[in-house]
């Protein structure tokens, strides 16, 4: 068994290398790949949490399988966006599109 | 003992692909390393006996968003992405630590000093796997625990954002 320290440890680092990489790249394919670094680190707390403290019940599990989904929708328009801004403005920098418009 | 050195190995997938993920310059690159932080979450879902959320996790994070994220890559140009060096500015990049380093230090101070982590009882936590029924009923039923509304829901979200794709990506008509 696990130490759960270990578990939170784990993700809290994950976390924070995702805060990372969203503060340091401005890549937009980059910046959505941090996020999704962001998003499994609290997927794993929940799981974790309902896991060690309340091994009974099913809710972080179930949390955690609606995230994946939601994320799922969020990655696909958040890639199409980018795929609409790289053909107007020929880039991909967050910088490109500071004006929003074309 | 052997769930310790199977933590371990994932730990050290986990995090060193997530580190290159996010240092590396080449963008295909960071979707690999990507792909491989996602496998190693799943392993962990299976370490824990959720084998129905790691098979989630590997279907719909390693099989599809990734892919999504490959084929963006793919369709824009070489010149852009495929060959890209970013430039990273070293202020941006010590900016970037002192956030990351500061939240750490705030998340690990709460987990030293909280009690909550404590009460955990490592020795009376069995770990059995959630039978499938037992998944299947709580998700299309409508009683307190179950979730048919966030499932209907997720569906119509999904058709919502296929459609907004769609609209969005398509080349529009020259008039």
């Amino acid at each position: 068994m696990i130490p759960v320290e270990f578990m939170l440890a784990l993700s809290a680092i994950l976390f924070f290398i995702g805060v990372f990489g969203f503060v340091t790249r401005r890549n937009l394919i980059a910046m959505l790949i941090s996020i999704e670094l962001v998003l499994n680190a609290v997927d794993l707390n929940f799981v974790v949490f309902n896991r060690y403290f309340y091994p009974a019940q099913f809710e972080g599990m179930f949390f955690t399988l609606f995230s994946i989904g939601v994320s799922a929708a969020e990655t696909a328009v958040a890639l199409a966006i980018i795929i609409n801004v790289y053909r107007n403005y020929h880039s991909d920098q967050v910088n490109s599109i500071q004006n929003m418009k074309f | 003992m052997a769930n310790i050195i199977v933590f371990c190995i994932l730990a050290v997938v986990i995090l060193g692909s997530a580190v290159l993920s996010v240092v590396t310059k080449r963008i295909m690159r960071a979707a690999t390393f990507l792909l491989f932080v996602l496998f190693g979450i799943a392993g962990l879902y299976f370490l824990m006996d959720y084998t129905y959320l790691g098979a989630a996790q590997i279907s719909i994070y390693a099989g599809g968003i990734t892919i999504l994220y490959i084929f963006a890559i793919s369709m824009m140009s070489k010149r852009s992405l495929q060959g890209l060096v970013e430039r990273l500015k070293g202020i941006r990049v010590v900016q970037g630590a002192i956030v990351a380093l500061a939240g750490l230090a705030v998340v690990a101070f709460v987990y030293v000093k909280t009690e909550f982590l404590s009460s955990v009882k490592l020795d009376t936590i069995t770990h059995v796997e959630v039978p499938m029924k037992q998944i299947g009923a709580a998700l299309v039923g409508s009683d307190k625990y179950q979730y048919v509304l966030p499932f209907e829901l997720i569906s119509v979200f999904l058709l919502a954002c296929i459609i907004g794709g769609v609209m969005i990506a398509r080349k529009e008509d020259k008039k």
